[in-house]
């Protein structure tokens, strides 16, 4: 059976990628934050999972303003990388895996959770620049990749209660699909940034710490924070940490089980506009059969 | 009935929400045209020809001619789609971005190195009423 092992969340800022594909990430300015993903890098490569579900939003590159999908999971065998505009990253195609998609979008569905189904579309940033910030720049990506699309550009946005609750249907997903595999799930995002009107530039440290802890020890609470909220303390793009909630829903203790180990934080500032978190948080080992509990 | 918007009150702040899409529709579609290469080629070689193509207002179109990103998004633009229009031209974010703010390139990287614009004092229009530039 496939079983869920880890989340990653992590902020997914254009500059990062670009910073590695031009070869800038050893430069002053880049230095000291890829000294920090430093020990992510290293967890990973020992912990590389068989499939990530990586949760990110399109920055109007797959979806222009035709369409406007609020949760949209990929069902194809490959996606490319997107050109935004200043022409496609260099880094390679996505590969996907289309039995877990369709299982997934399978179980979610007939759990309401009614999901757009996508079999053509490119990924942009918020897909690749997470996969470069944790595996470096290798030929091939080292596992395949289940792209849940999440609408926050575009108000009103999913909440944070129904994000919470889509991770737990994916983690019911997962643990029912027959293949032996180990899925992590990916949130990504954020953290504090605005990027339009006078008030860009907005960066809230303490908040973002804050977000950061709840994230760990108190995700319900995380769930009922309003929109509202995220915009004036975080900055009108730091809306994107809603997205944080799907993959910390696909942990076991929201499902009954033993607290996630945290294994790594990291929070730096900034990156080009933004400011930079990650956290990895190992799932709890999982239980003993009912009727082996000697307690 | 109204609809609920507590994200108003916001200074500096325009949310994008399903009015402001509406608004912005062909404004936006213009800017995701420029994803593609030949688009872009085209857009620089003869821009009002290129401007024409599309169904903005007259506003509108000022508005990408002055390269007047506060303005484009007064005008229902957003920022993921009007990159592109900053991308056509050679800019980054930071360019793109610290064009909306009182701090040219140099000073918005500078603050961001400094920690960024503080939430203190930009929480609310109200405390940007007697506001006189800078953050």
């Amino acid at each position: 059976m496939a079983r869920i092992t880890a989340s990653v969340y992590t902020s997914h800022v254009p500059a990062i990628g670009v910073a590695m594909d031009l070869g800038k990430a050893s430069e002053p300015y880049y230095a000291p934050l890829f000294a920090g993903y430093g020990p992510a890098r290293q967890w990973m490569a020992d912990n590389t999972p068989d499939v990530v579900v990586l949760v990110f939003n399109d920055h109007a590159n797959a979806f222009s303003l035709a369409m406007v999908p609020t949760f949209a999971l990929g069902m194809s065998a490959q996606y490319e990388p997107a050109d935004e505009g200043w022409g496609a990253r260099p880094v390679p195609p996505v590969i996907g895996h289309p039995a877990l998609s369709a299982h997934i979008a399978h179980s979610v569905i007939r759990e309401d959770f009614d999901l757009t189904l996508v079999n053509d579309m490119p990924v942009d940033h918020g897909c690749t620049v997470p996969l470069s910030i944790m595996f470096g720049q290798p030929d091939a990506w080292p596992c395949a990749v289940v792209p849940l699309v999440v609408n926050v550009v575009q108000y009103p946005v999913p909440s944070g209660r129904r994000c919470l609750e889509l991770g737990k249907a994916i983690r019911r997903a997962v643990e029912s699909f027959d293949e032996d595999l180990s899925v992590q799930v990916w949130g990504t995002g954020g953290m504090s940034h605005q990027l339009q009107g006078p008030r860009a530039g907005l960066i809230n440290q303490p908040w973002d710490n804050e977000f950061i802890e709840r994230m760990v020890n108190d995700p319900e609470a995380q769930a009922s924070m309003e929109h509202v909220e995220y915009v004036r303390e975080a900055g009108s793009e730091g809306i994107e940490l809603v997205m944080w909630l799907v993959a910390r829903g696909a942990m076991a203790d929201l499902a009954g089980g033993g607290e996630p180990t945290e294994v790594h934080r990291l929070y730096h500032v900034p990156a080009s506009n933004t400011a930079v978190g990650q956290l990895i948080l190992e799932d709890a080992p999982t239980r003993s059969a009912p009727g082996r509990d000697v307690s | 009935m109204a609809l609920d918007k507590p994200y108003l009150d916001i200074p500096g702040t325009t949310v994008f929400d399903t009015d402001q899409a509406a608004k912005g529709y062909h404004l936006n579609q213009f800017a995701v045209s420029l994803m593609k290469a030949e688009n872009r080629e085209r857009f620089k070689a003869d821009p009002e020809a290129y401007l024409d193509e599309w169904a903005m207002t007259g506003d509108q179109k000022q508005a990408v001619r002055d390269r007047d990103f506060n303005r484009m998004i007064e005008l229902g633009g957003n920022i993921y789609f009007l990159a592109k229009i900053g991308a056509t031209d050679g800019l980054n974010y930071v360019q793109i971005v610290s064009s909306m703010t009182e701090n040219d390139a140099d000073a918005h990287a500078e603050m961001m190195l400094n920690g960024g614009r503080p939430p203190d004092g930009n929480r609310y229009r109200h405390e940007w009423e007697h506001r006189s530039g800078g953050a």
